[in-house]
């Protein structure tokens, strides 16, 4: 509270210099759009910025031009159907998305997938966040003005989307998830595919540690930039990478597991102390090598047995409600879902990781200057389909 | 080479040398382009770069021109149009204007001034008149916060950049460029003359400081805040289209190439290369390049610097310039002076 507190006071002592001398000289202020067609938010994410010079006085996220109603949209729809809108979530880990909504429907439905299809649920869940973060670690350097790592990043994440597009069928969008199991077993060879794939994914996090986080100039510029101090972050409802970067030491995957299979195997929760911009790269770093880990170990105990539970052709869901979140590659999503017992969901309620995460906007822009709005940005790391949904 | 050019008459010398201005100022820069912007960084980020247009790519230039020829010339409303249109070629009259005192050879020159790198520094500023004028009359706000950073970053580069330099003129006794290259032809480092003395090897200091702030006057990264893509789209340049886009576009890369050229004639020896005879009336056919060849290893570098950091903050910039280049360049002035002395 301490460290708020001062921070507070010195940003209203600075704001009173600030005026002072705006009398004397007369400056105006200036209002910056950034977005919401801006190449920094890559998507449609519009941030108001009242500028005094380069410096921000205040900003305001403006959220939902990508809006697509899909809580609406799930309603009209059944249950297997909802796993094609919500693939669009985070479109670059899809099939994490599925997963927390088909765990609802089970629970509602008192079913529980075959531990074949439990291990391969968690595997295909950490592919997708391995798909999701490299993007992030070569975006964070694009973010700060290198260009090179982005490539490297798109060229390796490659290796994990064949992987996932040979499993399901799709590389983005994978469908793959039904209620009580899932679509398809694995095909014939996959297993040693995909620990080829993890070594690569290995030797990609050694090469942006390199280019990247061992950087003088990457350092600078993201070390002590936008300190979200725990309690903050808490209260704002940051999840994920993000809260963990503030040294809370927290992840749903090992804290409350329900329905998928990392308590199994051994890993680690990384945390960092410091809360700045590089300390959510350097967890998010991590947390891909550890995913690796994850997925090797999985892979060498993959249970035989069936892929699929018994579960009616036609599902019906119980009247009941159940909310069922997961360690998502964005942060905590979960699903609260409502039935009356219907083909379709009475209500679905999406509680999506990036929403909240870029609600600290407000508070984490204040006083940081335009080149520091891009760095905080791409630290926070949303997708902009996560915000709107 | 003398003797003929004063026999032409003075419209004659004057296409000719307006000639081999535009060929120094347009085949560098397009040389620079295919060679380092499409291939070069292809290739350190794993892709191949244009490979359709012309055989390996290597027309890819002249498509991109093409395309940019036949854009719509977009003024915005708001914008002041007379400063507006005129900006892109203020920027590029700094580039001739630079290239004027480089010398190719020993009797291949443009004008041999005794001022010449005073001059060269001179109106290497001017461009910053150039990058000010777009910045404001564009009326948008990436342009207006491009431009005063561009503004602020050139000039606090040209120091270090002008002090470097004088590690040089002090060694070689001459601001003239073409005397720069004879005093390296002809020296030697304390006495052992086999190679000259190309100031690298002595003015090691100055040749980093000259690189860096070389870097600097050109906004690459790791000092592209005027124009970081990634935060003020780009920057002073965000509302050009078509044609006046594509005189920025040539200005960066031949400011590169020209920049390339005055730091090698200062420090690699210009057109010069060891073992012959500097006044050998060979050098006016290779001098000019082993000049070009010179300028692509150097562009080699600012280019590969380019797409491998991330690029400084605006205050850190200035920081590295003010407190680290600068007493770093008037150390280097001291001990070169008094080398200059004691030697």
């Amino acid at each position: 509270m301490t460290v708020t507190e001062r921070q507070q006071l010195s940003y209203i002592a600075a704001q009173a210099a600030d005026a002072r001398v705006n009398l004397e000289i007369e400056t105006e202020g200036m209002t910056l759009n950034i977005g919401p067609q801006h190449p920094a938010t890559h998507g449609t994410l519009r941030i108001v910025a009242k500028l005094d010079g380069e410096q921000v006085v205040a900003a305001e996220p403006v959220m939902g031009y990508m809006h697509r109603g899909y809580e609406k949209l799930a309603e009209v729809r059944t249950y297997p159907q909802v796993t094609t809108l919500i693939n669009r979530i985070d479109w670059l880990g899809s099939f994490a998305n599925e997963v927390p909504f088909i765990l609802a429907a089970e629970r509602l439905m008192e079913v529980e997938a075959p531990p074949r299809a439990q291990w391969i649920r968690t595997i295909l869940f950490e592919l997708s966040r391995i798909a999701n973060i490299t993007l992030f670690l070569g975006d964070m350097a694009v973010q700060v003005g290198a260009i090179t790592p982005v490539f490297f990043a798109f060229r390796d994440r490659e290796h994990v989307l064949n992987q996932i597009e040979a499993a399901t069928g799709g590389r983005f969008h994978p469908n793959f998830d039904r209620i009580g199991g899932l679509k398809d077993d694995l095909p014939a060879g996959w297993v040693a595919e995909t620990r080829q794939a993890m070594r690569k994914i290995r030797r990609f996090c050694d090469e942006i540690e390199e280019l990247v986080e061992g950087n003088e100039i990457f350092q600078a510029r993201t070390r002590g930039i936008g300190v979200i101090p725990p309690d903050v972050g808490l209260s704002y409802g940051l999840t994920g990478a993000n809260i963990r970067a503030s040294g809370v030491d927290w992840d749903v995957r090992r804290d409350s597991p329900c329905g998928l299979v990392h308590d199994q195997v051994d890993w680690k929760v990384w945390t960092h102390p410091d809360g700045d911009s590089f300390a959510r790269f350097w967890v998010r770093m991590q947390e891909t090598r550890e995913a690796t880990k994850i997925v090797d170990q999985l892979l060498d105990g993959i249970p035989s047995g069936p892929i699929m539970a018994k579960v009616p052709v036609i599902i019906k869901v119980p009247a009941g409600e159940a909310y069922v979140e997961t360690e998502n590659p964005l942060g905590v999503m979960g699903y609260y879902v409502v039935s009356k017992g219907d083909l379709n969901p009475f209500r679905v309620k999406i509680r999506s990781a990036s929403f909240s995460n870029v609600s600290i906007t407000p508070w984490l822009l204040k006083g940081v200057y335009v080149p520091d709005i891009i760095t905080i940005l791409g630290s926070l790391y949303f997708i902009l389909g996560d915000i709107d949904r | 080479m003398i003797g003929v050019l004063s026999e032409l008459s003075y419209w004659q010398v004057t296409s000719i040398r307006v000639g081999a201005g535009l060929v120094a100022v347009l085949l560098v820069a397009g040389t620079l382009v295919y060679a380092h912007l499409f291939k070069m960084v292809s290739f350190m980020q794993s892709r191949l770069g244009p490979m359709e247009a012309g055989p390996y790519g290597s027309l890819q230039l002249m498509a991109e021109i093409g395309k940019f020829l036949q854009k719509e010339d977009i003024v915005p409303r708001r914008a002041d149009r007379f400063v507006f249109k005129a900006a892109p070629f203020v920027v590029l009259t700094s580039t001739f204007l630079l290239l004027v005192v480089l010398p190719g050879g020993p009797d291949a020159w443009f004008i041999s001034n005794d001022l010449g790198i005073y001059l060269a520094m001179a109106v290497s500023s001017v461009s910053v008149i150039g990058i000010l004028m777009a910045g404001w009359g564009s009326a948008s706000k990436y342009s207006l916060l491009g431009g005063l950073r561009a503004t602020g970053q050139l000039i606090a580069y040209e120091l270090p950049l002008l002090l470097a330099v004088v590690g040089v003129v002090i060694q070689a006794e001459t601001m003239n460029l073409q005397e720069i290259v004879l005093a390296q032809a002809n020296g030697e480092i304390f006495g052992w003359g086999a190679i000259g003395n190309p100031f690298i090897i002595t003015q090691f200091a100055g040749f980093i400081i000259f690189m860096i702030a070389m870097q600097a006057e050109l906004t690459q990264t790791p000092f592209d805040m005027p124009v970081a893509e990634s935060e003020l789209v780009t920057g002073y340049m965000t509302e050009y289209s078509g044609l006046r886009f594509l005189l920025f576009f040539i200005g960066e890369f031949a400011t590169a190439g020209v920049f390339s050229a005055i730091a090698a004639v200062l420090f690699l020896g210009g057109w010069y290369v060891p073992g012959l005879d500097p006044a050998d009336n060979l050098f006016n056919v290779i001098g000019p390049l082993v000049l070009f060849g010179k300028v692509v290893v150097l562009t080699f570098l600012v280019f590969w610097v380019r797409f491998t950091f991330p690029r400084f903050r605006e205050d850190q910039l200035q920081r590295l310039a003010w407190k680290f280049l600068v007493p770093l360049a008037l150390a280097n002035i001291v001990v070169t002076g008094v080398l200059k002395v004691v030697v």
